[in-house]
């Protein structure tokens, strides 16, 4: 006979299946853990396939065009010249924010106006109801309206706006325009009107905040990289910018590749959650192998025989509940571009995606290996003299170089997994610095709950208190796993309602007391007298107009637009010299803001003095501008050279006239500027009717009113809210099946003990009360811990995010904190019920 | 006749609670290939412990183990169970069945772990020979205790060893078939030529085998022979 023979690995796999007869439905009820974290994970990583090739597919009806440049200041000749010499076809846009009127309700809401002349789209179309009107509204006097604002004003085809100086006749309902998302419309809705009446509108004064969009396109095919090469340095010195249809593709592509990116992570945890409860699960189930492996150990079996056996288990049923996850993110892949529709500038049809099904597949075998392997390399440590005695060992984490090592690589891979997703290596080592600490803290929860219980035990309690409480730590407790599924989940949950408590708080601060609420903007200097007489006919608190003069800065010292974006090591912002600036002048300052470094003057010293001014101490730091520095710049044409002469911090939360740059006296008061008005308007009806007879008379003045921006900023938190929540749901689910698993599991290590206590006479109402207490301290501390972990994320994020205060909305967090004690209390309950209903010799025979 | 299993200077302590704990001291003895062998004493004097050195599941603090002239104290434990796998049997208190494998797959296991083809007709002749022979597609919780071991038995002698340790073989069963199993474990390791190495607080059972070997509290206190030496 040979003896170096061996058994082959057909007989490991053989008694891999062997030894899962009895085990079949546990094994799965472990893996049923991670079945929805691959299935949020092929159903996000399918939804970014299938966008992808919409991208290729739509990357021209995108931009509706084969080229657009665009630039917020006005088109100086030579680029008009440029304009009129590029295409076969060109159309022109303008944008920008203004109020409508609805005739037929007299309500007023600020609108982007988009003035269209020509055939733009040239690919894809204006989508609109009825559709002739996407191409009818530009042959008269009539205009294309955002659908939900149609919905929201109870307006009708055929009823009549005012936008400025002119009524439009509504051609048609806006369903969709190249480019645009739903939450782009929801901020601001907008309002396509035909471009020859822009004049007319009185809207397109100097000063005024229009945005002008060319769009071209070539009948023929053109090299449109080299065409770009060659007018790009133009544009660069305009300050103007351009698309081609491959770069629209490639920026939204970038853009839905962050949205499935961050999907991807939010699914992630959900995965990680049910990875935890894998790695407890296999850990009883180890425990529960002892002996077996042993007395296979004893029969001349080697460590890794014994381990490959156990292991070909978990990977094959990994594999499974892949496949099952797989299955599930397909279907729920189908319902992805409905609830993501808001978010998503291209329609995308839900279609089968292998390369994503293949991702998950990998991803859960990958990811059930290595959390299983944890527990399992134990097997190669367990002694055959377990044979003799039963729990001769205990395994110790710290004797085994391996299972550092086995840690060491899970840390490993959730880094890069993260780092696959953000591509950013410090970002993905902060995300995992970020899951290790929560779970740790929640570990370290649990194992402080269990020594207080244990160190502080309440000896006189009543004797089902005291039993309820001796199981959170007693041996083959689940505190540890509970605690952190259902603790994760709950804080997923909780810090989603206290940020979006924390927003809407922000919002509500800056119009409680006497603060303001209301703001005119674009009062032109001859309407100035008119408008703050018409506010004072309303009796609101008007303490005169703020003047805003439009700037552009052309050098910061010798630094100009062109040298910084051919030299990257200069620490400034790419859009310091892009942007246009709105600045105002005067001799003092407001109670928003105060001198942090430097002196302010507040006046120019004579018509030739040197002109000091102050900036936003954030925007200087940022970049890197100190005081002493020489700014400058062009006021429409003309240049003034300026010196930094203090910074200033500016309390950007509430409502008044804040500015980055302020001027002092005596310098721009000849400069084109229009005024800015803001007061207190204490109730509804009252601003309405402002609002009405502001556009009336004032056509050109925008009014923002702050409780139309809370009501926008509320549906934008909920769209993206309904979104987190979304895919939050898959961790709370995963945190139920966890849940679930781990009483089932630890039914079988609490069957026994719950018999023996039948069996010497406890009732099954003490039973009973026993298990609802263990498990409803579980719930109670796991949610606990969730609440206050997301309480803590929640203050760093207020303090540090938004730099806001932070607030405590307890209502909905106590509305978690029951449902997770309730739900927790019931499934313990429901899964435990055999004990309590049935005879204790039936379970024993068939349980034990 | 050749000597299968010598132990020499053997002592065993563990550390408990800080404190060295002594389970057995100074243990010599060597055992004759073919010859029947029972150590006794009281709960606690290590006669367990002293099975499990002697059969390779547990490595000594001083002395030395020869089984086969092989030294087990110079052997992993890979190596040892390899050599548990080649030269060794056991039957035990509780049985020690797989219990998601059937009574045939439990008696197989350890020609499977040689690698070895076609073993379930030998697997088949020796649950006859227990007299299980209609029982092998049962699980061990479908079997009573007698029948347990009954397969245990068979599992033990299926891989044709040359010593036999059984640790209180009859210690869960009732007294007629305790009688039974113990007239079975003899028969079969006569006629196997096997050499039997038995745990036990039973006397009469003892008495049986050919040599008795006392311990108490760790130490030989008695090494004779019986009437049924050769």
């Amino acid at each position: 006979m040979d003896e170096k023979r061996g058994p082959n690995f057909s007989w490991l796999v053989k008694m891999a299946w062997r030894d899962s007869r009895r085990n079949r439905s546990r094994l799965f009820l472990f893996v049923s853990s991670i079945i929805l974290g691959i299935a949020a994970m092929v159903a996000i990583y399918s939804l970014g396939d299938n966008m992808s090739e919409e991208v290729d597919r739509q990357a021209a009806s995108l931009l509706g065009a084969d080229l657009m440049i665009g630039s917020g200041k006005q088109v100086s000749p030579a680029i008009q010249k440029m304009v009129d010499s590029l295409g076969d076809r060109r159309s022109e846009q303008r944008m920008f924010p203004s109020m409508i009127y609805f005739s037929k309700t007299n309500k007023t809401r600020l609108v982007q106006v988009r003035a269209l002349g020509g055939e733009f789209p040239y690919y894809g179309a204006l989508e609109t109801v009825p559709s002739s009107a996407g191409k009818t509204f530009r042959n008269g006097q009539a205009a294309l309206v955002d659908q939900t604002m149609m919905l929201q004003y109870d307006a009708k085809v055929g009823d009549s706006i005012k936008i400025g100086n002119v009524s439009f006749v509504v051609a048609g309902t806006l369903i969709n325009a190249p480019g645009q998302t739903g939450l782009s419309a929801s901020v601001a809705p907008p309002v396509y009107i035909p471009l020859q009446y822009l004049e007319q509108t009185g809207l397109s004064q100097k000063g005024s905040r229009i945005v002008t969009q060319f769009f071209f396109k070539f009948d023929e095919p053109v090299n449109m990289e080299k065409l770009v090469d060659d007018i790009e340095p133009r544009l660069d010195i305009e300050g103007m910018s351009y698309e081609t249809v491959e770069t629209q593709k490639q920026n939204t592509a970038r853009s839905l590749e962050d949205l499935t990116d961050f999907l991807s992570l939010v699914s992630f945890i959900a995965l990680l959650l049910g990875c935890v409860g894998v790695a407890s699960a296999i850990h009883i189930y180890v425990r529960e192998k002892i002996k077996s492996v042993a007395i296979l150990r004893c029969l001349g079996a080697k460590g890794r025989q014994a381990f490959l056996i156990y292991l070909i288990q978990i990977v094959v049923v990994g594999f499974i509940g892949s496949l099952a996850g797989a299955a599930l993110g397909t279907i729920i892949q189908q319902f992805l571009p409905i609830a993501f529709k808001d978010f998503l500038p291209i329609k995308v049809t839900a279609e089968f995606s292998w390369s994503a099904i293949g991702q998950g597949l990998l991803l859960g075998i990958v990811i059930s290996f290595l959390f299983a392997l944890a527990p399992l390399v134990s097997i190669r440590k367990i002694s055959p003299l377990n044979t003799l005695r039963l729990s001769f060992q205990r395994f110790s984490l710290f004797k085994d170089p391996v299972k550092w090592l086995v840690y060491l690589a899970i840390i490993g891979f959730i880094w890069a997994f993260c780092y696959l997703q953000i591509k950013e290596v410090q970002e993905s080592i902060g995300f995992s610095i970020v899951i290790v600490i929560a779970f740790l803290i929640l570990v370290g929860s649990a194992a402080l709950l269990m020594w207080t219980v244990r160190r502080f035990f309440p000896n006189r309690w009543n004797y089902l208190w005291r039993q309820g409480l001796a199981n959170l730590y007693r041996p083959n407790n689940q505190t540890t796993i509970l605690i952190v599924a259902i603790g994760l989940g709950t804080a997923i949950i909780c810090t989603l309602f206290s940020i979006r408590a924390i927003l809407l708080n922000r919002i509500q601060l800056t119009a409680q007391g006497n603060r303001s609420n209301t703001i005119l903007f674009d009062i032109q200097p001859q309407q100035k007298d008119s408008v703050i007489a018409l506010a004072k006919q309303f009796n609101l608190p008007v303490e005169g107009t703020v003047p805003v003069v439009n700037m552009r800065l052309e050098k910061v010292n010798n630094i100009t637009g062109e040298v910084l974006r051919k030299d990257s090591t200069i620490k400034m912002r790419r859009g310091l010299f892009d942007r246009e600036y709105r600045v105002t002048f005067r001799d003092s300052l407001i109670s928003s803001e105060k001198i942090t470094k430097g002196r302010w003057s507040g006046k120019r010293e004579g018509p030739s003095g040197t002109v000091f001014i102050s900036l936003d101490e954030n925007y200087a730091t940022n970049n890197s501008i100190k005081i002493g520095d020489t700014l400058t710049f062009n006021v429409q044409g003309a240049v003034i050279s300026t010196i930094v002469g203090s910074f200033r911090k500016v309390d950007w939360g509430r409502v008044q006239t804040n500015f980055l740059v302020l001027f002092p006296t005596g310098v721009l008061e000849e400069a084109p500027m229009f005024h800015v008005l803001v007061t207190r308007i204490e109730s509804k009806d009252v601003s309405a009717r402002l609002q009405q007879q502001m556009v009336q008379r004032f056509p050109n003045v925008t009014i923002i009113d702050l409780s139309a921006v809370l009501n926008i900023v509320s549906n934008i938190i909920d769209k993206v809210g309904f979104i987190i929540r979304f895919m939050a749901a898959f961790s709370i689910f995963t945190g139920l099946i966890v849940l679930i698993a781990s009483v089932m599991i630890s039914k079988y290590q609490r069957i026994q003990e719950s018999v023996l206590l039948r069996t010497i006479g406890a009732s099954r109402k003490q039973i009973f009360y026993i298990t609802a207490l263990e498990y409803f301290f579980l719930g109670a501390l796991a949610a606990a811990t969730g609440m206050f972990l997301s309480l803590g994320i929640s203050f760093l994020v207020a303090k540090f995010m938004f730099e806001t205060e932070f607030i405590l909305k307890w209502v909905p967090l106590l509305i978690v904190f029951v449902s997770v004690c309730f739900l927790t209390v019931f499934i313990g309950l429901i899964n435990s019920r055999a004990v309590v209903t049935r005879p204790p010799l039936e379970i024993l025979r068939e349980e034990v | 006749m050749a000597t299968i299993l010598n132990i020499q200077n053997l002592s065993k302590t563990y550390q408990s609670a800080g404190r060295t704990l002594t389970v057995l001291e100074n243990i010599n003895f060597s055992v004759e290939a073919g010859s029947t062998m029972a150590i006794v004493g009281p709960s606690g004097s290590g006669k367990t412990t002293l099975l499990g050195l002697a059969a390779g599941l547990d490595r000594s603090t001083t002395g030395s183990v020869e089984l086969n002239n092989i030294k087990l104290d110079q052997l992993n434990e890979d190596q040892r169970a390899s050599i548990r796998n080649q030269h060794v049997g056991f039957i035990f208190q509780s049985f020690q069945l797989l219990p998601t494998l059937t009574a045939l797959e439990n008696i197989m296991v350890p020609l499977e772990l040689r690698g070895e083809k076609n073993i379930k007709p030998r697997a088949v002749d020796l649950l006859r020979k227990v007299g299980l022979g209609d029982r092998g597609h049962h699980y061990p919780a479908q079997l009573s205790g007698g029948e347990q071991q009954r397969v245990s038995m068979a599992r033990a002698f299926i891989n044709k060893p040359q010593i036999l340790f059984t640790d209180e073989p009859t210690g869960n069963l009732d007294a007629e078939t305790s009688r039974g199993i113990v007239e079975l474990i003899f028969n079969l390791n006569k006629e196997a030529g096997t050499t039997l190495i038995m745990v036990t607080h039973d006397l009469e059972l003892a008495n049986q085998t050919g040599r008795i070997i006392k311990l108490k509290g760790g130490r030989i206190v008695s090494d004779e022979t019986t009437a049924n030496s050769n």
